[in-house]
């Protein structure tokens, strides 16, 4: 280092040969000769002012090129008393450079500081503090006391601006000092103080003092003090915009209006010209939007305002690109609409810097949808050809990654790619390989025909990388290549030259390829099975050969169960950054974590803790009252059966809109046990399949989980009065109504709801129909913010009330819900008839699946009809609606059978006995009125009953023959 | 908060060290040197570099690159705004922010930068108090002072830093008041071979340049400010005034400030005003190239296009090219690679040519053809043309100021608006 800094005078001394040289700084530089110090010494002590000020600013320069001139300390202080500003300023320069090496000597300055705090002149007063504080000496802390308490209380506001930060920098050296001495809360005091730059120093030094305390509650907002931050916050500087608005994001407001009134004060700042307050800005924007109802038209504007200033953004220098890129990136996978537009911003300038170039790219293929991915492919493919290759590589990956996004563009991009291996380019060939293997996972047996091609590359690939994925390929559809064999062989000559990656893909494509073809690769099999076990050092590469060995020499069936199992299908969000931590790192816009998308407790030095903080949650159902239309206005249009989220269906996120249409009761069932056992046979077989792993034992993990729900339950307040209520009616116990309810089913696989499972039935209690609900949580992390929306369907079900989730679900924790429906809902046929479409949200995304429910559902209590009526009806009824169905296999009694099916309200109005042959005449009302009229004969002996209903739609006849069916056999 | 900031040279050395709270040894930037030679190019080392306990955030400007180090969660936007501000600041204090210029007034710098920030927090970084509290350096100044050894610290408190303006000192005068407000607007734009425009943005700004006497109070009014949906105000705007009546209402700063930024995007439609026709090729096989290239104007309002320069990055392999301007000069200079333009951030390319102003009755072109290094395949990237321009008295998104009045101080003013439209980056595919 020092040899560097001698070449630098050096230089600067060619430099300044000039006639110039004279009259600038760099004639203190010149003298670098021994006795320099002596020399320095000498001229300090001088009589004369003008000499003094000429040999501290010598030693400024000195010091400001890391020379060591810590020897003249006395000197330099003794030049401390003097009415000249600039040569106390110099001093105080100096001073805090050296003071913490001379503290002794340190203390021969506190009288004149002490006395500098006096001074008429506000700026000497400030001055004089401001050093003080930056003197980082135990023994001057003492002396800095007094002074400092007088300034916090100064006449003008410079003074008491400064004196705030310098309570900041004591406490950095002494906390303890700070706190005995009450600086803390004369702190407090000057944020509601009258100038606003003051109040700005204050927030700025209570943020800096709370990092290292991260519990002690400094920053006490409440309405008021919110108050007059948003005051200060129009009229301070813009780094006081900064350390308000960062300061603001901590506080929660306390309903949907004050959160609503904040962005609106704020909204000013992102028209800012610093980016810093703007990045601020949306930091607050979107911690707070996340409270206001979505269909507030406020909602709707606040998202379309912080679309410009995020481009704008985007037009500054590139290291501001680049941070803003960051958070964008973050902005993205939490509201994919504000951006969804401006796609084109993103496209990648030929000299951007290689750091802005990879994360437009990035955010690209975030943004990309349907409705734009023919330009985004284009771009893609015209970055391939660009010079930088890492670039190109990305450029190449992100065309697979599109693919695996955008299900329609999947064709396209695989054309694309093969384009690209045309160009024989060697490093794009490889990338588009590596590629091509995701998309075959993604989705399989769709584009075989490719395989030839990318057949005809395998001798230029020499990344491993490439050569394991083209090896995976060439096994996964091995039967496919006639002369999978050879090329497989071929690859097995070098085996020990290969990497780990290779090598493992070798073992297992070879594996797979002898399941499928066994009689001509017996040869080859044994061949790899001997170099994976006997030849190789690498562990794991022994043991998977071991256990493919045992596995094909015991039974070979399950050998093929295991290595030719289906292999669960990938999906885009692999790369989406977890739901907790982009919450997390939402409430973190524009600091460091955000730049580095990790949590913030990653960046902070030592033990300090951090608080974790999340998203405040939206306006609670309860007030929902403001908005009593919302439910029936927009329903979501969920499109059938479970469908992998892809970002244009995130954007039903804003119709899918949960208010519940009514103040119900709300009904949370803490039905224990019994849902956990229905979790281990339907959702394990689902989440198992294909994975070799997953051996039974991870069922007891997962078995345990429904753990203390009813504690929970009892303690959360949020539910006020409806909680009485709600026990007596979810529990289930003393219903007389012997209504069958079948056992839960999966409805929602964990695979393909990103680990949130559902599986549910049905149930008519009292008259209220209920949906029985158990969520399993299957993933890492917490799910919470649950809400269901129905879809239009033939009978207009729909929630009665919000689903209650008062608890966060943590990981493998089971919670049964009983969601109760009304019929009031709006009405579309449904084909099948009893076909529900639902949509479930959680703080994940919005998962959509369907079921469907037995219609004894809807038969109502009052059912039965009077007898007069029945024969009229019966009559009156064309008997081209008449409808016969065998039910098999009853061993029942006709009043047996009677007394069932009254328990699901189907009624008996009559009983004739003709010839051995009991005939019960029975009626059924449905929600909706329609009556369904049956006549059902039971032959004494005969285990087959004839069914025949009568109705007026007929279309009903056929689901209500089910019931029967459902309601008998069970 | 900014704990200390390091400036580096382009050649690698560390030339001025300030510490704000206690020392960091300047060894933390060892962690940046080892980016900098992972880098390709000098723009390229990433902004943020995080070492075991303190972050770098750097910005390169001027082949200078500023590096600050940040020990705790500090906004980076934050410390970035920051250090182009100092830039901004030494390049207002000296004409120019270069390794000599900050040397030869380092006392200077180092009261500037005592300044500006206190215990990493910013203090003062408006020009006009800067300037109050240390006086820029004149060569008249530096004589006075060493001959009479007055100081050029002001010994006051800056007026502004605690008024509700604190852009503007009080008792300004002038004997010329005058007020000058210069529209620039800079195209950003790709267009594709076929020479359609796949993205294309205007980046504008209102600079100003007012001399006012006393506290004067502006207003400016455009003809069509519906055309400004995304902007960003300097801290004067009163931005009630703009959301209600589109009126830019504002006491200025003294001197040069930037009134506006505004952004006009590519949703709008973005008048292009010259076209290129290029065509570049290699044969297979063959060891030469042709290249034409003929430029025209477009959309140019009638106004003409100047100060063209188009340059141009030609593949790797092409060892040389004989072309023939039909006006102006080109360079070509197959030796050194990439020079880098630091203040313009671009690349100084391999081919550079000067093409002056385009008349629309002789279309300049440049013909030729290149040849490729002996044995060398056809190249895989087609290169990429970058153009730059200038159109005097246009805004080429229309917008018009309408009037420009004065408030609060009785004298006339002298007003000027000028518009400009530039190049940004204005790149065409071949």
């Amino acid at each position: 280092m020092m040899t560097k800094h001698v070449r630098n005078l050096l230089s600067l001394l060619q430099e300044n040969r000039g006639l110039g040289s004279k009259m600038t700084d760099s004639k203190y530089f010149t003298t670098t000769k021994k006795g320099e110090i002596f020399e320095l010494k000498a001229e300090l002590n001088s009589d004369k002012k003008e000499k003094k000020k000429e040999a501290v600013k010598k030693v400024i320069a000195s010091m400001t090129v890391g020379k060591d001139v810590s020897a003249l300390f006395p000197d330099v202080v003794n030049c401390m008393q003097t009415d000249n500003l600039e040569l106390k300023k110099l001093v105080y320069l100096y001073l805090m450079n050296y003071a913490k090496s001379q503290p002794d000597m340190a203390i021969m300055a506190v009288n004149t500081f002490v006395k500098d705090c006096e001074d008429p002149n506000p700026l000497i007063r400030a001055l004089a503090v401001r050093t003080m504080g930056c003197i980082r000496v135990d023994k001057i802390t003492e002396y800095l006391c007094e002074p400092l308490r007088k300034c916090l209380k100064d006449e003008d506001p410079y003074v008491r601006k400064t004196a705030a930060v310098c309570v900041a920098k004591l406490h950095d050296i002494n906390a303890q000092l700070v706190e005995d001495q009450g600086f803390l809360d004369t702190l407090k005091d000057l944020i509601s103080d009258s100038n606003p730059m003051v109040v700005a120093n204050a927030v700025a030094a209570l943020s800096e003092i709370a990092e290292s305390h991260p519990n002690s509650n400094l920053l006490d907002l409440n309405p008021q003090t919110i108050n007059k931050l948003l005051t200060a916050l129009n009229e301070c500087t813009e780094w006081g915009q900064i350390f308000i608005l960062d300061c603001l994001a901590n506080y929660t407001p306390r309903d949907d209006r004050e959160s609503q009134s904040i962005c609106e004060r704020v909204t000013p700042r992102l028209s800012h010209a610093n980016s810093a307050v703007v990045l601020s800005a949306v930091k607050v924007l979107m911690k707070f939007m996340e409270m206001l109802p979505k269909d507030l038209d406020y909602y709707g504007t606040l998202l379309k305002k912080l679309a410009p200033p995020l481009v704008t953004l985007l037009s500054a220098e590139p290291e501001l690109q680049y941070v803003a890129l960051r958070n964008i990136n973050l902005i993205v996978q939490k509201r994919p609409e504000i951006l969804k537009h401006e796609m084109k911003v993103f496209f990648v300038k030929y000299n951007d810097p290689i750091y802005v170039k990879l994360e437009k790219l990035d955010i690209m293929i975030r943004l990309a949808s349907q409705a734009n991915i023919a330009q985004v492919l284009a771009e893609l493919k015209e970055y391939a050809t660009e010079v930088d290759v890492d670039f190109v590589r990305k450029a190449v990956r992100a065309i697979g990654r599109c693919a695996i996004k955008v299900e329609q563009s999947a064709e396209r991009c695989v054309s694309t790619l093969l384009d690209l291996i045309q160009t024989k380019v060697n490093y794009v060939v490889q990338e588009a390989i590596v590629v091509i293997k995701d998309i075959f996972r993604k989705y399989p047996n769709k584009y075989e025909s490719v395989i030839a091609t990318l057949c005809e590359n395998l001798d230029s690939l020499d990344e491993p990388e490439a050569r394991a994925a083209m090896i995976w390929i060439v096994g996964e559809y091995a039967e496919r290549i006639d002369n999978a064999d050879e090329l497989l062989e071929s690859f097995l000559e070098g085996f020990h030259d290969e990497s780990t990656q290779v090598q493992l893909q070798l073992l297992t494509a070879i594996v797979k390829l002898f399941l499928k073809k066994p009689t001509e690769t017996q040869e080859l099999v044994q061949q790899v099975l001997s170099l994976a076990t006997q030849d190789s050092d690498n562990p794991d590469l022994r043991d998977r050969g071991y256990i493919y060995w045992r596995l094909l020499s015991t039974d070979p069936v399950a050998a093929k169960e295991v290595v030719l199992a289906e292999k669960p299908l990938i999906s885009e969000e692999t790369d989406l950054i977890e739901p907790t931590l982009l919450e997390e790192l939402i409430c973190h816009i524009g600091t460091l974590a955000s730049v580095y998308h990790k949590p913030p407790s990653a960046f902070v030095e030592g033990s300090r803790g951090v608080q974790h903080k999340r998203l405040p949650a939206r306006a609670g159902s309860g007030e929902s009252a403001e908005s009593p239309d919302v439910g029936q206005s927009g329903p979501a249009e969920a499109p059938p059966a479970v469908i992998p989220s892809q970002g244009d269906l995130l954007g039903d996120l804003l119709n899918l809109d949960l208010a519940p249409p009514t103040a119900t009761i709300p009904s949370v069932q803490p039905s224990m046990q019994m849902g956990a056992m229905d979790l281990l046979g339907g959702g394990l077989d689902s989440l198992l399949g294909g994975d070799i792993g997953g051996s039974p034992s991870m069922g007891a993990g997962l078995g345990a989980a429904p753990a203390a729900m009813p504690a929970a339950l009892g303690s959360a307040p949020a539910v006020g009065g409806g909680l009485g209520d709600l026990f007596d009616l979810g529990g289930g116990v003393g219903m007389p109504t012997g209504a069958y309810v079948a056992p839960k089913t999966v409805w929602l696989p964990a695979m393909k709801a990103k680990g949130l499972e559902i599986s549910g039935t049905f149930a008519r209690r009292g008259g209220i129909i209920q949906m029985d609900l158990s969520l399993t949580n299957k993933a890492m992390s917490v799910m919470t913010d649950f809400a269901i929306q129905f879809n239009r369907n033939s009978f207009g079900l729909a929630p009665a009330g919000p689903l209650q989730v008062l608890t966060p679900l943590s990981p493998n924790q089971t919670i049964d819900v009983s969601l109760p429906l009304s019929t009031s809902g709006p009405v579309m046929k449904m084909e099948p008839l009893n076909n529900l479409q639902v949509a479930v949200k959680n703080n994940i995304d919005v998962f959509y699946f369907s079921c469907q429910y037995p219609l004894s559902l809807l038969f109502v209590e009052d059912g039965k009809m009077e007898r007069q009526v029945f024969l009229a009806t019966w009559k009156d009824i064309p008997n081209d609606n008449e409808a016969q169905f065998q039910i098999k296999d009853i061993h029942l009694n006709s009043d047996a059978a009677s007394n069932k099916l009254q328990g699901s309200n189907i009624f008996t109005i009559a009983k004739r006995t003709v010839e051995g042959q009991d005939m019960l005449y029975q009626s059924v009302k449905l929600t909706n009125a329609i009556w369904v009229l049956a006549e059902m004969r039971i032959q004494t002996g005969n285990p087959n009953y004839t069914l025949s209903i009568k109705c007026r739609a007929p279309e009903v006849s056929q689901f209500v023959y089910q019931c029967y069916e459902l309601v008998l056999k069970n | 908060m900014i704990h200390s900031l390091f400036l580096v040279n382009a050649s690698g050395d560390i030339f001025l060290e300030k510490h704000w709270k206690s020392v960091v040894s300047r060894s933390v930037c060892d962690y940046f040197f080892e980016a900098l030679e992972r880098a390709t190019e000098p723009e390229n080392v990433p902004p943020v570099i995080p070492t075991p306990h303190h972050y770098l955030i750097n910005v390169l400007r001027h082949r200078i690159y500023f590096v600050a180090v940040i020990q705790s969660e500090v906004p980076p936007l934050f410390v970035i705004e920051f250090l182009h501000r100092v830039v901004d600041t030494f390049q207002d204090y000296f004409g120019v922010c270069t390794e000599a210029a900050i040397k030869d007034n380092v006392v200077v710098v180092y009261e500037l930068l005592e300044e500006m920030l206190d215990n990493g927090f910013p203090l003062a970084t408006e020009s006009n108090i800067l300037k109050e509290l240390i006086k820029p350096p004149t060569i008249l100044r530096t004589v006075v002072n060493t001959i009479t050894g007055s100081t050029n610290v002001g010994e006051q408190l800056p007026t502004g830093q605690l008024s509700v303006v604190p852009w503007r000192r009080t008792g300004v005068k002038y004997t010329n008041n005058e007020a000058y407000f210069d529209v620039v607007e800079e195209i950003d734009a790709i267009i594709d071979k076929s020479g359609s425009t796949i993205t294309a943005e205007i980046q504008g700004v209102i600079d100003a340049c007012v001399k006012l006497t006393g506290m004067p109070d502006l207003t400016l009014s455009f003809m069509n400010p519906r055309l400004l949906d995304d902007v960003s105000f300097h801290p004067c705007v009163r931005f009630k005034r703009w959301e209600a009546e589109r009126i830019l209402s504002f006491i200025p700063p003294d001197g040069n400030f930037r009134l506006l930024s505004y952004h006009v995007s590519s949703q709008n439609l973005v008048a292009i005003p010259v076209y290129v026709k290029h065509n570049i090729s290699f044969r297979e096989g063959s060891s030469q190239g042709r290249f034409e290239l003929t430029l025209g104007p477009k959309q140019t309002m009638g106004k003409a296009v100047e100060s063209v320069l188009v340059s141009s990055q030609l593949p790797r392999g092409v060892l040389n090219a004989n072309l023939n301007p039909s006006q102006g000069t080109y360079t070509f200079d197959p030796v050194t690679k990439l020079h880098i333009n630091v203040a313009t951030n671009c690349y100084w390319q391999l081919l550079s040519w000067d093409v002056g102003k385009i008349n629309p009755q002789k279309l300049p072109s440049l013909k030729g053809s290149m040849s490729l290094q002996a044995g060398a395949s056809k190249p895989d990237e087609n290169p990429t043309i970058n153009i730059q321009f200038k159109i005097q008295q246009l805004a080429i998104s229309g917008l018009k100021v309408n009037r420009l009045d004065m408030y609060g101080e009785k004298y006339k003013p002298f007003k000027g608006i000028k518009y400009m439209t530039k190049a940004g980056k204005f790149q065409v595919r071949t």
